[in-house]
């Protein structure tokens, strides 16, 4: 039972942090129906400058808990402005290409961030330093729920709730919203679909960071790959959950992470990333559109 | 000539690119030892480097949009590029194909082994390509998983071979039919799924086949692989490594123009005029009575047929397989020469194979920089010229008489 306990949460943990990142690939596919192929690539460059920061204010000597604040808050500034920079190069001169060709385009920078890292940084792991205290009260449970896992809990439903009183009370959230259901009507009544396409992508960048660096701190090292693992089982955390909709890829995300948790607690841990592949493969037979997506038909 | 404007743009950029790049590029820490690294000299070029390079984006910008306005202005003369001229004039384009054909055959006599041996690999990628081709170019569905049919023809002769001793010339067509098999079983539960979806779950399934290649050690032999792979024989001919070399490329020339043959076929076919016009429209395709499921099954099928033919010749090549050769990035690879030389475009196909191979091995020095390159190219390509660098000619019908009867 302990050890059902135990897989269960380390598959809410996952599941919450491939939420983090699974929902920037559904807010720009639900804009622009573009598969943002670099987005793992940002989570991963997320991850590195929490990293740089994070060792050069340790060498300072700041206290752990303010190196973390910092160094996240740095990440999520510089994730979001690779994000933008992104849309701004390789997305937006084909937005009315084919589709096939934004496609490739964005697997294009998703390979060019991935060797930039790698050359400007290094091929090697690199331990990154958990900053997240361990809590006091943690201490009888830890050996199935540590601190830090129950950070990244608290970390991700915090960022749900508040990017859905986002999407659903303000402005440019209601603007968002216009624009993924008609990107054209939407210009008609005077939404600045380009500033629209611009904030979904920081916002997605940033929660990317965000996951970025909870998981680097909770796996304890990172390396310049990470990042696209990571997108791949995030987008198949999107697919699941029906990508567009906001709740589906957080329902997505956990559902993945429970099967990922238990695949490899009950099975075998050598074919980790093929369980998810797997999965993905028999959604999209059986369900094609999503938990909770709706399918749509094409009108001519 | 450049405006003051301008220049303030490109200030702008290229302070931009500098506070973008600085934690990357300047800062490199060294964790463990707990050093840190800072490298000015980088952020300095950077600065530069954006700076200019902004200028060309806009330049290449301004030239695409005049060529949009044109186009939408009506002025579309039939604009036949120049490539298109040397295909269309006998006169230029036969004593062209002569040189080329004795230029491929005196190579291996003329350079070295190792220039044989790289020209073998460049070979292996225009088949590749070509392979691709069929199922991006044509039919228009994006496979990331390409490398799977390569990683089964190389895996099919490889252990045919060690458990039953299967020489290479009878594993080259079962190579070719597992290939097959392989593109229908990916085939059937993709059927349905949009370019996207498909992408990514073509990508999943070449990574399936790589993790099993790598954890099935009773099967696969695992992450060590598989060594000492039998090189081809000829009619039971040894030869010494220089002759297998040379025969090996010529080898692979044989089959190269064997693939151009069959492609070019099929271009022109019922079933592949049926790709070109699911790839441009699916529903109007399938309105006018094209069986979708036969035509997208059959391109993976054809498609993924070379690739098993070409991972058996790899295999023979090298004498020694395993996983690590069949990443992903190899597939992408695999896409950049199609994008590059031109999707659909056996001319374009065979150019983008030779560039993107054969630059990387003369240019050793810049040998590091070829992924980072490689991804810039897939950009850059789809911004500004989507359709290759040799771009397919579609076939179409002339009218010339018929206009001139209605005028009068």
């Amino acid at each position: 039972m302990e050890y059902f306990l135990e897989l269960f949460l380390g598959g809410l943990t996952r599941g919450s942090i491939y939420a983090l990142i699974a929902l920037g690939y559904t807010m720009v596919y639900g804009i622009i129906q573009l598969i943002n192929f670099a987005h793992g690539e940002i989570y991963m460059i997320g991850a590195f400058t929490a990293l740089i920061v994070s060792s050069v204010l340790s060498m300072l000597g700041l206290n752990t808990i303010a190196i973390l604040v910092i160094a996240s808050f740095i990440a999520v500034i510089y994730s979001s402005a690779y994000g933008f920079t992104v849309e701004k190069i390789a997305y937006k001169p084909l937005r009315h290409a084919p589709r096939l060709s934004a496609l490739i385009s964005a697997i294009g920078m998703s390979m060019f961030l991935y060797n930039y890292v790698l050359l400007a940084q290094t091929s090697d792991f690199l331990p990154f330093p958990n900053n997240i205290p361990e809590f006091e009260f943690m201490e009888p449970y830890s050996h199935i729920f540590s601190s830090t896992e129950l950070v990244i809990l608290l970390t991700t439903t915090i960022v749900m709730i508040l990017l859905g009183l986002l999407i659903k009370f303000t402005r440019i959230g209601k603007a968002m919203r216009a624009t993924a259901q008609d990107r054209d009507m939407a210009m008609l009544v005077g939404i600045d679909v380009n500033r629209v396409i611009s904030v979904t992508f920081i916002i997605g960048s940033a929660t990317a960071a965000l996951g970025g660096v909870l998981i680097a701190s909770h796996i304890g090292q990172i390396n310049y790959f990470i990042g696209f693992i990571a997108g791949i089982k995030a987008f198949v955390a999107a697919v699941l959950g029906g990508i567009g909709s906001i709740p589906g890829a957080v329902l997505g995300s956990f559902v993945l992470g429970w099967t990922e948790s238990f695949a490899t607690g009950y099975v075998s841990s050598d074919y980790e990333d093929v369980f998810a592949f797997i999965f993905l493969v028999l959604i999209l037979i059986f369900r094609p559109a999503g938990i909770l997506g709706r399918s749509t038909t094409d009108k001519v | 000539m450049i405006k003051l404007s301008e220049i303030k743009k490109s200030f702008f950029v290229s302070l931009w690119f500098m506070f973008l790049t600085f934690p990357i590029m300047v800062i490199r820490v060294n964790p463990i030892e707990k050093i840190v690294e800072w490298r000015w000299k980088n952020l300095f070029f950077i600065g530069i480097g954006s700076f200019l390079l902004s200028f060309v984006w806009r330049y290449l910008f301004k030239r695409k949009e005049a060529g949009m306005k044109k186009a939408e202005a009506g002025d579309d003369t039939v604009k036949i590029s120049f490539y298109q001229k040397i295909f269309e004039e006998p006169k230029i384009y036969i004593p062209g194909l002569i040189v080329v054909a004795v230029v491929v055959f005196a190579f291996p006599f003329v350079f070295s082994i190792y220039q044989t041996n790289i020209m073998t690999t460049a070979l292996i990628y225009v088949m590749l390509g070509l392979g691709l081709n069929i199922v991006v170019g044509l039919a228009g569905l994006l496979d990331l998983g390409y490398v799977a049919f390569y990683a089964v023809g190389a895996y099919s002769y490889a252990l045919l071979n060690y458990h039953f001793g299967l020489s290479f010339w009878l594993a080259l067509p079962v190579g070719a039919g597992l290939g097959a098999l392989f593109g229908i079983l990916l085939g059937f539960p993709v059927l349905r799924l949009r370019g996207d979806y498909l992408a990514i779950v073509t990508l999943g399934f070449g990574e399936i086949i790589r993790i099993i290649l790598e954890n099935w050690n009773e099967f696969s032999f695992g992450p060590s692989g598989i060594a000492n792979i039998p090189r081809p024989g000829f009619f039971g001919i040894e030869f010494s490594i220089e002759g297998a070399t040379m025969f090996m490329y010529f080898l692979m020339i044989a089959l190269t123009l064997f693939t151009i043959f069959v492609v070019n076929r099929l271009q022109n076919s019922r079933i592949g005029r049926a790709w070109i016009a699911l790839r441009e429209d699916e529903v109007a395709c399938q309105a006018m009575g094209i069986d979708k499921t036969k035509t997208k099954l059959t391109a993976f099928a054809l498609g993924a047929t070379w690739a098993g033919m070409v991972g058996v010749v790899f295999a023979a090549k090298t004498t020694f397989i395993n996983p690590a050769s069949f990443t992903v990035w190899e597939s992408i690879i695999i896409l950049c020469i199609v994008v590059l030389g031109g999707m659909g475009s056996i001319v374009g196909v065979i150019f983008g194979a030779l560039i993107l191979i054969l630059l990387p091995e003369y240019l050793r020095a810049f040998s590091e920089f070829r992924m980072l390159l490689f991804g810039a190219v897939l950009i850059i390509m789809m911004v500004f010229r989507p359709g290759g660098v040799i771009s397919s000619v579609r076939r179409t019908y002339r009218f010339e008489g018929l206009t001139q009867k209605s005028e009068k």
